[in-house]
């Protein structure tokens, strides 16, 4: 049996987790997922910028912090940190801990192979809308392919204490480190599932553990100190998630389903670099205080393909507040909301979309949500989308007038007038698999 | 007799996308047939009116006594376009279960 645990949801997430998930108890291996759509392309804007940067950079100072403790308890790191320069990341971490062994996995990255693809006749169509990708060429910031679980195991087999990739899969990174223990092969599917899965339950992190979860919230203890989730795997495919002794939070039928529904689309097809797992061969009992047993897990062969995602300038948003009191907190803001429209309309500004929402009245929910008679204060958030920079800048001088020369009682516009943001978008495509040939390096 | 959903079931809701994907489970896996009949997508697409501008569609996974949604164009154009407060479809989950459900008594008592 091995111990896999997940000390990061995604960068940003709680900066204790991972540091307490090697000191308060037996792991073997710690993994952190670091990368969403929207990362990739900060980082390569950081990459552009400074050709040392481009990766995610809490996570050097992380192994700086925890070296000592994985060296003493043979605690080896697998994360996705490595951005667009796992190599720069690499370097930065045996900057801050020489002792450690580190293996970078390479080949995700396909930002400067975009020409080369499209000039052989790959189009990379978007695989929501079909339109080629020479629409928004002009306008991309990244490019990287989803790599799978087998690269990562490769780099564990150098015996490196961390192992840095680029854009693998959240899954990925649980699986890795089974393929790599267990020694499974790339036709054993429903080993390869259940690694997958295991992987989906924990790649949010707390997420699993009693965070978000909407059981019995106010009965799950010591959010304060929740602990981070572990998965206990074993050869044959069958695990355990639970947590740390003594840490908050709860493992239970409840939280695992919840994580289990958690950005799932149809739950016999869920496709990865790997294979095709189906959710709905999984099998779940209790298996103790804090404890679930999964099992049962059936997969199917990979697809020709591998998801590559682009992201791309797209245009501009801005995105700006008001408060009113009551009475009459609703009727005002909806007069605000009728007033900007109005005005922007009389400038002959056009927008992609103007959309508002009024907190405290139905912002979430819209119609779902129950009607308050007469709430005590009422926030109008409005926003706009365009192509045209210089019409959302307008927007912005249009919303702070109304605190003089709009409906009475209007505040809380706080930090002076909304800036304007630029809108990166996405560009979901498949690519050949024999064009992705990862290669790992151990990085000295 | 009419009652919440919430009384019989919890969920987790998220996105891909434009997808909000909407998780319902049973709190008691007897009850997946009454999940069955009574939150079609139809209704599903009712409840949320405007905020769901394409369609629904449902998936079964009666191992977990529960039931995926994936509603189309719900999320404001999604991710960094989208001007919605959540433009992640967070609360989507916690917004069905407010939806009321016909049940009878003896359905929930046996």
């Amino acid at each position: 049996m091995i111990r896999i645990a997940n000390g990061q949801g995604f960068w940003g997430d709680w900066l204790e987790a991972p540091v307490r998930l090697v000191e308060q108890g037996p792991i073997d291996y710690l993994i952190l997922d670091y990368l969403a759509e929207v990362t990739m392309s900060i980082v390569q804007k950081q990459k552009q910028a400074d050709p040392a940067l481009g990766y995610a950079r809490d996570f050097p100072p992380l192994i700086g912090r925890i070296a000592a403790k994985m060296k003493e308890r043979r605690v080896r790191v697998v994360a996705n940190a490595g951005g667009v320069n796992p190599i720069a990341c690499a370097k930065e971490v045996k900057k801050l801990a020489p002792e450690l062994k580190v293996a970078v996995v390479l080949g995700d990255d396909v930002f400067d192979r975009i020409d080369d693809f499209l000039e052989r006749g790959l189009e990379l169509k978007n695989l929501d809308t079909g339109e080629p990708l020479t629409v928004i060429r002009s306008q991309i910031s990244s490019a990287n392919a989803y790599i799978g679980a087998f690269p990562l195991a490769e780099a564990l087999a150098t015996g490196a204490d961390v192992v840095i990739a680029g854009r693998s899969t959240d899954t990925a990174l649980a699986l890795g480190p089974m393929v790599h223990e267990f020694g499974w092969e790339p036709e054993q599917y429903d080993l390869l599932a259940a690694g997958t899965i295991a992987g989906h339950i924990v790649e949010c992190g707390a997420q699993c553990t009693g965070g978000n979860c909407i059981a019995d919230w106010k009965t799950i203890p010591d959010f304060a100190n929740i602990g981070y989730p572990i998965i206990e795997a074993e050869h044959d495919g069958s695990f355990v998630i639970t947590k740390h002794r003594g840490t908050g939070g709860r493992v239970s039928l409840e939280t695992v389903k919840e994580q289990l529904l958690y950005e799932l689309g149809d739950p016999r097809n869920y496709i990865t670099p790997d294979c095709v797992a189906d959710f709905t061969t999984v099998r779940l009992s209790e298996d103790g205080p804090d404890r679930v047993r999964v099992s049962g897990i059936k997969g199917r062969p990979e697809t020709p393909f591998l998801k590559v995602s682009i992201s791309y300038l797209y245009g501009y948003k801005a995105l700006g507040t008001i408060v009113y009191s009551w009475p009459d907190a609703l009727e005002k803001a909806k007069a605000a909301d009728g007033i900007v429209r109005a005005r922007l309309a009389a400038l002959g500004l056009e927008f992609e979309e103007i959309y508002s929402e009024y907190f405290g009245a139905n912002a979430c929910h819209g119609v779902a949500a129950p009607a308050i008679a007469q709430p005590a204060e009422v926030m109008l958030r409005m926003g706009v989308r365009g192509r045209d920079r210089k019409a959302v800048d307008r927007f912005t001088r249009e919303l702070i007038p109304l605190v003089l020369n709009g409906p009475p009682t209007g505040t809380g516009y706080g930090d002076g007038r909304p800036s304007v943001r630029e809108v990166v978008a996405y560009w979901p495509a498949l690519i050949p698999r024999a064009e992705i040939q990862t290669r790992v390096e151990v990085v000295t | 007799m009419r009652i919440p959903l919430s009384n019989i079931a919890h969920g987790r809701s998220g996105d891909k996308g434009d997808t909000s994907n909407i998780g319902i489970i049973a709190y008691d896996e007897r009850h997946f047939p009454i999940l069955v009949r009574e939150v079609t997508p139809d209704r599903v697409k009712e409840h949320f009116g405007s905020l769901i501008e394409g369609h629904v569609e449902r998936f079964e996974l009666p191992n977990l006594g529960a039931l995926n949604f994936l509603c189309f164009g719900a999320l404001g154009g999604g991710g960094t376009l989208s001007l919605r407060i959540d433009a992640q479809g967070k609360t989507m989950a916690a917004g069905l279960l407010g939806m009321e459900i016909e049940v009878d008594e003896r359905e929930l008592t046996d």
